[in-house]
This record gives structure tokens, C-alpha cells and sequence, in this order.
């Protein structure tokens, strides 16, 4: 609790923390506030000539290209988002700090092992498994989870197995071990804070990026089918409207970005009270 | 018989109803460059394998056929014959060659280039999509077995004269030699381009192939020797690939641009339709094409023919052409309206949600079945499934739509007992010829009911089988009204068995510039789409 | 040095023929028949049988994939299924517009990284470090799309200070590399935000200060060397990315690159295509990393290179 007293205490992370917990709040709780249902698409929802409707008091956000509403949407696309974006990224942000850390940590041919099975997965045709998955199975949010974290992990290995190696050879760490520190005590005490902010960096703006993969891999098939709404696939249908209906683009572009934004306030400011010493990075 | 052919020309002027303009046009002016976009790569020129709408017209254009159409109709006419004959008998076909003409590296055409051509399309070396076109003639057998790469069904008395010989009569035959893998090639070229004839085409069409540079542009020069004295109009057109259709249409307002191919996305048309200028850089027309969804009658509950015609009661068209901007307008059968043998009095099954209901409770199904409506991945396909998909639900039906790139539907569908229901958007037929006939074979005939073949329904009528059998032997140019109300007859019947829900006729959309000239049928030719020979510049 | 590089091209093959042979597995796994998508919808049984033996999909997957790695060492990609034509050369023609995108896009990405990244560590905390934050999210939130369409309707439809489609002046590359810097930068700047602050917390660096040496000197010589580290990483990931094609700035601005290319062929089942494009990216994003591994000890020299 005092952890949370003192970050409530930073304004910047109160507003986070606001955000965090709104849609989060609105996700759980999407039933009961939305308006319409998400999948109905209203006749009153289309103009005549069959454009989507601006917003108004009938329809809070506007309505999308088959007459339905997207406030209703988005608080439902909420829930499919932010499992992509929390779930999937941070599996992907955690396993891409493990493998990355202990091949930067590790010398001889494990480290080097481990570097080229990420080489490897990096040169991955990582669409063209989406392709087959979608045709294999039946498509689903989790699957689509799945294809995000095998396919996202790699990068942020990469970047921390380079930290490490810079790492390692900085004084304190070697200091440490000619007094005969263990590895385990290292690289969690020495190593792995240095790493954090690199963590928060790619955890936050990750939710951004995995939440439009999101689309482009539910429209290869393989993710949530339509109507099921989400973040990513609400822009992705109707980016082309955005001269036309610029609502449908700018709504759910604005909520990505709100969300990930908070979840960096969140994340920095709760870095900063758990580990005063690295006060401001990330 | 030169006569019978003039007679059913008449009768195809009648049938072609091909949107023309009340108003007076320009006459055609020669010259003018221009440009026109698409989004994809050019597949390939190569006539005897080019089987996508983009290259369709551009072979048209680089080659000649023995027969062709008059520019924005549907009237057959002879190109590269002079004459043709029949036998009484339909089995035999000769055609004297127009003399002079040349193919654009300068010798002159004969009669044997047209014989090698058409083994060439049917030569299983060939790899050529259009091979089945030619089963009539006599040998097909032989050569698609690979056991010759002669047809003994064609032969080439003299340099002027061509002979067809059939093994059964077909009354589409003539439409068969002006589709493009009948295109004349020389076989010097296609043999020096070393298996690369699709990048390096020769032909004795109205345009020569200037310049290809892969990923950005084709240049497209008049052949100045064409047999056709001012056609054709324009001397060049360039076609620029990889341009995304609302960028295309941008630089068309700009004037960068005089044809943008891929039309006007769904996300631009309301916007330009209700500028200024709109109603003259819009061409909207009637194609030969009916959008449909196939209910696969292999599958349950779909077997059940109560359950397939309460389906048909529960799309409601209309809402669906509403969502297309008034683009399509609702279909009642199959055939398209422009179609030779389509049946203006037959309504179909009305929109009813109530009787819908009943026939489903009558069927066994009073709370309705769950069941998966596959659809492509492309705007507005999505759309219109999820629209359906709305419509099912009223009466109780839940359809999970699974929206998939295109290959992966059309794999589904050739799969048995694969894809319940599968709305064809995006994939739906168009017309290779204007011909009733086209429409039934593969799609909804026994022989396209196997795996991997294109009638999703699974539907396989043996009676309605012979009957469609019985309608291609009538080859009797004077019975070409009689055959066209037996096929449409063929396809309201069909209706009774509820293969499809035939949903709307999407109607093509063109962007051109302001100085582009000439009918909107020239710019949605029925049988070419653009039809480069006749387009041009005003000046 | 020479035999560690040799070591690592030798691994950069042994990881090539592991991509093409999942690539190989996943493209058989794939239910859309090629034979049938080259057939078209008119085609008879017997026609598609016939495509089916000429393409040699007949054969066990073995020897499919034994005569595509004779293929290979000859230099012989093999041939499209819809264009007809050398898969190496559809390939060959669109490298040089790819490298140049790639190369605009990643230098405007570094530079903008760079200066704000730098701007926001020193000036932690203020409206500067915040602005910059503001922007990194907003450039990774926005649809690439969107954005191109509109950098498009600005710069080329309104002011008409750049061309609005293809490739050939130094005026065609502006705004597609403009479009993947601005969308881009935000990854770039954070990082280095982050990287100069952990250095700058350096005891030795504190020291330095101390010592009264300028802030300038202390950025160039102590700070920047090590917050390159992580940039010259993401460096070599970037190369690989961008190599491998970027399908929707591509699409926007006309730019014949390979994306389009490789789309076009997922689209279409053209295996010939899919597996060339894959192999060609591959090959760019392990050069990429191999290149970058090298140069981290150039830069810190007290990382051994291995």
C-alpha cells in the first residue's frame, strides 16, 4: 500500500494510474455501459447513400461503416486489446529479457547457441505461419496471443543480450565477482535493474505496436473474426475513411495511445519508488 | 453461311443491353498518351496463360483473334477471319484469314500460326488455365494427355484457311475463338523468348509492348500497322503498378492520372460521385457478374432443401446494395440481367423473415442451427458477410463468419464437406464470354462438384445435367433465342433446388479523368473491361 | 577477428537452410493448392493434374525440397507460378528501391532517435523530455496508413513540394522515408533517453564531472559510446525489417519494393515468390545482426567480440 500512497503522490502518475484502471474498468464492465449492442448494425446507424453516421447524442462516437455504434465497440474491442496488449506483449517483453540476458551473460557456446535460435526466430516467416495457423485451426484471440508473444520476444533479446554484453565487463560487475559473487546474485542484483527501463521501453510501446499486429493478423485469419470488435481492427477496417469518417481512425487511435502512455507513467513511476538509485530513466 | 452469322449478330444486338448514353457522343480523335494504375503487378502477356481481369484487356489488345466483339457490346464479330462458315451439322468450322496482316516483328500471319496457337493453349507443357475452352475440337483428348501436342481437329489447308473439326457440337465455338487463349501468336517469338513469352510478347493486336520495367510500369505503343484503319485511337498508354487505389484516385483529381483501373475504393465514392466533377470521372455500369453465396449441399443442415430456401428468405438485398452505396443492385437467379437468357418476370424468393422462420421450424430447426459463412479478406467483402451474418441471426440462424485471404476460401470450398456457406465477393464469377452457359459448368454442373473445383454448393443435378448438355448441342444459329430461354430456364429451375442465395450484381465502377472520351461501355466493355482500342483523348 | 566472422558466416548458412526449410514445411502445410490457384476456375481435372506434374507438386516433399536446394546452389530461385517468369529476377528488380528506402528511413530514424533522445536525458523531467515521450507514443500508436496518407495529402496533393507516387529522384524518397522516421524515431529516442541516463548515473561519469570536464565532452566521449549499444542493435533489426519489405508505406507512395512483392505472393499461394522474398530477408536480418555484433566492439571496446 505505501508503494501505492507514494506513487499516487507524482501527478503525472496518478493520471496513469486514472487511465489504467478506467479501461480496464470499462473492458470488465463493457455490458453494462455500452449503449448498443457492439454487433448490431442499425438502420438509422448508415445516411441513405450508406455513409457511417458522425458523432451525436444518439451515437456518442459516431457509427462505424455497417451502421454500428463505436463507442459500443471500442469498450468491447477493449477486452480483446488489452490481452494482446498486456498478455501477449508482456510474455513476449519477459521471454525476450530471459533469453536475451542469459546469452549476453553466459559465454562459450550456450550464449552462442541461444544467440543464433534468436537469429533464427528472428528470420522467421512469422506471416506465413499466421497463414497456415488460420487455415489449420479455428481462429481465436489466444492463438493470435500466441503467434504475437513467439514472434515479438526476439527483438527485445537482441537488444538485452547487446546491454548485457556491455554490461558484464562494466567495473562494479567485475568487482563483484573477484569477491566470489554467485551468477544468480549478479545478474538479478547487477544486472537485471540496469535492464528494466530497456523492459518498461518495449513493455509500454509494445502495447501500441501488438495492439494494431493485432489486426493485420486477425485479418490474415488467424485472430478474432468478424464482428468481434478490437482496437486494432477498428483502425484497420477503416483507416481508407479516415478523410471521410475521420472518427473511426482518430477514436480508437486515441485510446491505444492514451493506454499505452499510462501504462509508462505507471511503469516509470513504480520503478522509481521500487529502485531510487535509477530515479528517472525509462 | 456467311448470312447466319449476320443474323445472330442481330439477335446478340438485341441481347446486348450494355448501358449507352442518351446523349450524342464526341466523335473518337486520334492520339494522346495516357496513363492508367493497378495496384498489382501485371501477372503475365502471355494469351495462352493471362487469366485475371487486369491483363485481360491488355492481351486483348496486344493480340488478334479469329473472331472478337464490337468495341462495348457483346456482337461477335470476325477479326482476323475475313468470313467463316458452318456446316449444318455445327461439327465444322472454316475460316478464310484476312490477307496482310502482320505480326508486329513483320511477317505475316497464316493460317498455321492459328492452329499452333491453339495447341500451344491446350499443351499441358503450356501450364495454360484456358485449356478446357477447346474440348470440342476433335484430338482435345489426345493432347491434354499428353500423348500428342497436334490437335488433328484443326487443320490449315492453305496460308488463308483455317478448318475446325469438332467430336460435338458446341453453339459457344465462336465465342471460344475470341476468347484471349485463342489470341494468334508466332511461334519464332514464343520459342525466342525462351519460356519468358509472357514478358516479351509479340502479336498482331492493336498495341505493341514497349517497355516493362517489373514493379513500376508497362508502356503500351500503337501498332501502326494494325489492320483496322484509326484504331486504334490513343498512341500510347503507360500502366503504373503498385499504386494504391486512393492514392490513384488522388493524382487522378490531379490530373496526374486518366484511368485509374482498380476503380474507386468504397471509403472515396461518396466523396467524388458528390463533387463537381464527379458524374464525368465516374463510368457506372452493368458487368456480367452475380455476386452469390454458395449453401453446400453436402453439408447438414444445409441438405435440407427447407432449410436452404428459408436462407434465401432471410437476406434482406437491399440493406446489402445500401452498405455498397447503391453500387449493386439485389439478384433474383444466377444469370446477370445483361445475360443472354436471364428472366426479368422471375423474382426468386422475396425477403421474409416470418416464412423463413416457418420453413426452418418445418425443416427441424424451430431455434435455428449453428453453421460458418467463409468470405475474403478484401473491403467491402467482410462487410457484406457480416451483414448476412446479421440477417441469419433473426431467424435464428448463427453463422461464424471467417474471413480468409482468397486462396485459403477457395481451398475451403474445393474441400468436401469443408465450408458450409461461402459468400463469393471478391471471387464471384464474371463472364469469360457473354454466354448463359458460362454460368453453369463449373460452378453450379456435376463436373465442377469434385475436390478443388469451383461449385462450392457441391450441387450435382443429373437431370438438370443433360438438360444443360442438351442446350450447348444447339448450335443452329437460328435457334440462338430458343437456346437462350432454355439455358435461363436451366437457371430458374436450378433456383428451385436453393444451391445459392444469390445476393446482388455489383455493378463496375471506373475513374477516369476529365479529358478521357468516349461511351461508358468502352470503359466496362462486357467482354474486356477496358477496352484499350477504343478509349480516347479528347482534345 | 577474421576467423570469428568466418565462424559466423558459416552459422548465417546453417541458419538459412533452417529457415527454408520451415518455410518449405509451412508453405506444404498450407490447404491452398497452387496447381489450382494457376489453373483458374475454368479449369478440368485433367488440366490441373497436368500443372500439377509440370510444377513437379507431385513429387514427395523430400525431393521437392532437395531439387529447390540444387536449385538455390546454382543461384536458381526458380520460377513464379502466376508471373511466369525468374524468380530471381522479379527479386533482383526491386533490391535497389528497397535498399534506398532502407537506408533514408533508417538514417531519418537514428538522427531524429538521436537528437531527442540525447535532448530528453539531459533534460530529464522537463516539458522537453515530456514533449518527446508524448511523441514516441503518438508515432507508434498511429496507423502507418493514416499517416502516410496524410503526410501524402500534405506534402505532395497540397503544397506539391514532393512527387505523390514512385521512384527514380532523390524528391520520390522524401516522404516515404519521412513517413518510417516519424513512425519509427519514437522506439529510437526512448531507447537512447534510456541508454544516457543509465550512464550518466555512472560513478565514473559522476567523476568526471566532477573533475570539471564539459558536458559536451562527457556526452561524446563517456555517455553516447555507451548508449549506442543498444542502437546499433536495433540497427541491425531494423536492417532486417526493412529488407523484408514495408508492405503499407510501399503501397501509399507506389515505391517498387519488395513488400509488395512478397504481399501479392502471400496472396496468391506463389510459393516460388513467398520462399525467395523469405530467404532474402532472412539473409538481410542475420547479415544485420552479424553486422551489428561486430561493430558493439568497436564502439565498447571492452566488450570482447565472440
Amino acid at each position: 500500500m505505501d508503494v501505492l500512497k507514494a506513487m499516487l503522490r507524482q501527478p503525472a502518475a496518478l493520471f496513469g494510474f486514472i487511465v489504467v484502471v478506467t479501461v480496464v474498468a470499462m473492458a470488465i464492465a463493457a455490458p453494462l455501459i455500452a449503449p448498443y449492442s457492439p454487433d448490431n448494425q442499425m438502420f438509422d446507424g448508415l445516411t441513405l447513400e450508406g455513409a457511417p453516421m458522425p458523432p451525436s447524442g444518439q451515437f456518442l462516437l459516431g457509427t462505424d461503416t455497417l451502421g454500428r455504434d463505436l463507442f459500443s465497440r471500442m469498450l468491447f474491442g477493449a477486452r480483446t486489446s488489452l490481452v494482446i496488449g498486456l498478455v501477449a506483449n508482456g510474455i513476449a517483453v519477459a521471454i525476450g529479457l530471459f533469453i536475451g540476458i542469459l546469452s549476453g551473460y553466459l559465454r562459450g557456446i550456450v550464449g552462442g547457441l541461444l544467440m543464433r535460435f534468436t537469429d533464427l526466430m528472428m528470420a522467421f516467416p512469422a506471416l506465413l505461419l499466421a497463414i497456415v495457423l488460420a487455415a489449420l485451426l479455428r481462429p481465436s484471440l489466444w492463438i493470435v496471443a500466441m503467434v504475437i508473444a513467439l514472434v515479438n520476444w526476439v527483438q527485445v533479446a537482441r537488444i538485452v543480450y547487446t546491454e548485457t554484453r556491455g554490461l558484464v565487463e562494466r567495473d562494479f560487475i567485475l568487482a563483484e565477482r573477484s569477491l566470489g559473487a554467485g551468477h544468480l546474485r549478479i545478474l538479478f542484483m547487477h544486472i537485471l535493474p540496469h535492464l528494466i527501463p530497456t523492459a518498461i521501453v518495449w513493455g509500454t510501446l509494445g502495447i501500441a505496436t501488438t495492439v494494431l499486429l493485432e489486426a493485420t493478423l486477425s485479418f490474415l485469419g488467424i485472430g478474432v473474426q468478424p464482428p468481434q470488435p478490437s482496437w486494432g481492427n477498428i483502425i484497420f477496417e477503416s483507416q481508407s475513411y479516415f478523410q471521410a469518417a475521420p472518427w473511426l481512425v482518430f477514436f480508437p487511435g486515441a485510446i491505444i495511445l492514451l493506454t499505452a502512455l499510462s501504462f509508462n507513467l505507471v511503469g516509470d513511476a513504480l520503478r522509481d519508488i521500487l529502485d531510487p538509485t535509477q530515479r528517472g530513466r525509462g | 453461311m456467311f448470312k447466319s452469322w449476320l443474323r445472330n449478330t442481330t439477335i446478340a444486338t438485341v441481347l446486348a443491353l450494355a448501358p449507352l448514353p442518351s446523349f450524342a457522343q464526341d466523335t473518337p480523335q486520334q492520339g494522346g498518351d495516357i496513363i492508367v494504375t493497378y495496384k498489382d503487378d501485371i501477372a503475365t502477356l502471355d494469351p495462352a496463360i493471362g487469366y485475371d481481369w487486369v491483363n485481360w484487356s491488355m492481351i486483348k489488345s496486344l493480340y488478334s483473334r479469329l473472331m472478337d466483339y464490337e468495341p462495348g457490346t457483346a456482337n461477335l464479330v470476325p477479326s482476323l477471319a475475313e468470313t467463316f462458315e458452318v456446316s449444318d451439322d455445327g461439327l465444322t468450322y472454316t475460316f478464310k484469314l484476312r490477307k496482310g496482316v502482320k505480326f508486329t516483328n513483320g511477317r505475316e500471319v497464316v493460317a498455321s500460326d492459328v492452329k499452333y496457337s491453339i495447341e500451344r493453349a491446350v499443351n499441358p507443357k503450356t501450364q495454360g488455365p484456358g485449356a478446357g475452352f477447346f474440348g470440342a475440337i476433335k484430338g482435345f483428348e489426345d493432347v491434354t494427355a499428353g500423348k500428342t501436342t497436334t490437335l488433328e481437329g484443326i487443320t490449315a489447308p492453305d496460308d488463308s484457311t483455317v478448318t475446325f473439326h469438332l467430336s460435338r457440337p458446341d453453339a459457344t465455338f465462336l465465342h471460344v475463338l475470341a476468347i484471349n487463349f485463342a489470341s494468334v501468336v508466332p511461334h519464332e517469338a514464343v520459342e525466342a523468348a525462351g519460356g519468358d513469352f509472357g514478358k516479351k510478347p509479340v502479336g498482331s493486336g492493336t498495341f505493341i509492348l514497349k517497355d516493362w520495367t517489373i514493379g513500376q510500369h508497362l508502356v503500351f505503343e500503337r501498332n501502326p500497322d494494325y489492320f483496322v484503319k484509326d484504331m486504334p485511337h490513343i498512341d500510347k498508354f503507360t500502366v503504373e503498378v503498385g499504386q494504391e487505389p486512393l492514392v490513384a484516385l488522388l493524382r487522378l483529381q490531379k490530373g496526374e492520372v486518366d484511368i485509374a483501373g482498380d476503380g474507386i475504393p468504397p471509403a472515396k465514392f461518396l466523396e467524388i460521385k458528390n463533387s463537381a466533377d464527379g458524374p464525368k470521372m465516374i463510368v457506372d455500369g452493368q458487368q456480367l457478374q452475380t455476386g452469390y453465396i454458395t449453401l453446400n449441399t453436402k453439408v447438414k443442415p444445409l441438405d435440407n432443401l427447407k432449410v436452404r430456401q428459408a436462407l434465401n428468405m432471410a437476406i434482406n438485398k437491399d440493406r446489402i446494395t445500401r452498405i455498397l452505396n447503391g453500387r449493386a443492385t439485389a439478384a433474383s437467379q444466377p444469370l446477370p440481367p445483361l445475360m443472354p437468357g436471364y428472366d426479368k418476370s422471375f423474382t426468386g424468393y422475396a425477403y421474409d423473415v416470418e416464412k423463413a422462420k416457418a420453413l426452418l421450424a418445418e425443416a427441424g430447426f424451430p431455434t435455428g442451427f449453428e453453421t460458418v459463412l467463409y468470405s475474403t479478406n478484401t473491403d467491402p467483402q467482410p462487410r457484406i458477410a457480416q451483414a448476412v451474418q446479421q440477417d441469419l441471426a433473426a431467424v435464428g440462424v448463427k453463422a461464424e463468419v471467417r474471413a480468409l485471404a482468397q486462396a485459403n476460401v477457395i481451398a475451403a470450398g474445393g474441400t468436401e464437406g469443408e465450408a458450409p456457406m461461402i459468400w463469393s465477393g471478391g471471387m464471384a464469377w464474371i463472364a469469360d464470354f457473354p454466354d448463359p452457359s458460362n454460368f453453369y459448368g463449373p460452378i453450379l454442373g456435376c463436373s465442377g462438384a469434385v475436390a478443388g473445383g469451383w461449385n462450392w454448393s457441391w450441387y450435382c443435378n443429373q437431370d438438370i445435367d443433360k438438360r444443360a448438355v442438351a442446350a450447348d448441342s444447339m448450335s443452329d444459329p437460328a435457334k440462338v433465342a430458343e437456346r437462350s430461354a432454355t439455358w435461363g430456364k436451366i437457371f430458374t429451375d436450378i433456383m428451385a433446388d436453393a444451391p445459392w442465395i444469390p445476393l446482388i450484381n455489383e455493378r463496375r465502377v471506373v475513374a477516369k479523368s476529365l479529358r478521357m472520351g468516349g461511351a461508358d461501355n468502352i470503359y466496362i466493355d462486357p467482354t474486356r473491361v477496358i477496352n484499350y482500342d477504343a478509349i480516347y483523348v479528347k482534345q | 577477428m577474421v576467423l570469428l566472422v568466418l565462424r559466423r558466416l558459416v552459422q548465417t548458412a546453417l541458419i538459412l537452410l533452417g529457415v527454408a526449410a520451415i518455410t518449405f514445411l509451412l508453405l506444404y502445410a498450407l490447404p491452398a493448392d497452387p496447381a489450382r490457384m494457376i489453373a483458374g476456375r475454368s479449369a478440368t481435372a485433367q488440366t490441373v493434374a497436368n500443372i500439377r506434374r509440370e510444377l513437379g507438386l507431385d513429387q514427395p516433399l523430400l525431393v521437392q525440397f532437395w531439387a529447390y536446394l540444387q536449385g538455390i546452389a546454382h543461384g536458381d530461385l526458380g520460377r513464379s507460378y502466376a508471373q511466369k517468369t525468374d524468380v530471381g529476377s522479379l527479386i533482383a528488380a526491386r533490391i535497389p528501391a528497397t535498399l534506398v528506402l532502407m537506408a533514408a528511413g533508417i538514417l531519418l530514424e537514428v538522427v531524429l532517435g538521436l537528437t531527442f533522445g540525447i535532448i530528453a536525458a539531459l533534460r530529464r523531467g522537463g516539458v522537453i523530455d515530456r514533449a518527446v515521450m508524448m511523441a514516441s507514443f503518438i508515432g507508434v500508436s498511429a496507423p502507418q496508413f493514416v499517416v502516410a496518407l496524410l503526410l501524402l495529402y500534405v506534402f505532395a496533393v497540397t503544397l506539391g513540394w514532393f512527387p505523390m507516387s514512385g521512384f527514380g529522384t532523390p524528391a520520390h524518397v522524401v516522404l516515404p522515408a519521412m513517413t518510417l522516421g516519424i513512425l519509427g524515431a519514437g522506439w529510437y529516442a526512448r531507447m537512447v533517453r534510456s541508454a544516457m541516463i543509465d550512464v550518466l548515473n555512472q560513478d565514473y561519469v559522476r567523476t568526471a564531472r566532477a573533475k570539471g570536464l564539459s558536458s559536451a565532452r562527457i556526452i561524446l566521449r563517456h555517455a553516447l559510446p555507451n548508449a549506442m549499444l543498444p542502437i546499433i542493435a536495433m540497427i541491425g533489426i531494423d536492417i532486417g525489417q526493412f529488407m523484408g519489405g514495408v508492405v503499407v508505406v510501399e503501397a501509399v507512395y507506389g515505391w517498387p519494393g519488395i513488400g509488395q512483392l512478397a504481399w501479392q505472393a502471400i496472396q496468391q499461394v506463389d510459393i516460388p515468390i513467398i520462399m525467395g522474398v523469405t530467404l532474402v530477408s532472412a539473409l538481410a536480418i542475420v547479415l544485420g545482426n552479424l553486422v551489428a555484433d561486430t561493430i558493439a566492439p568497436l564502439i565498447d571496446p571492452r566488450i570482447r567480440a565472440r
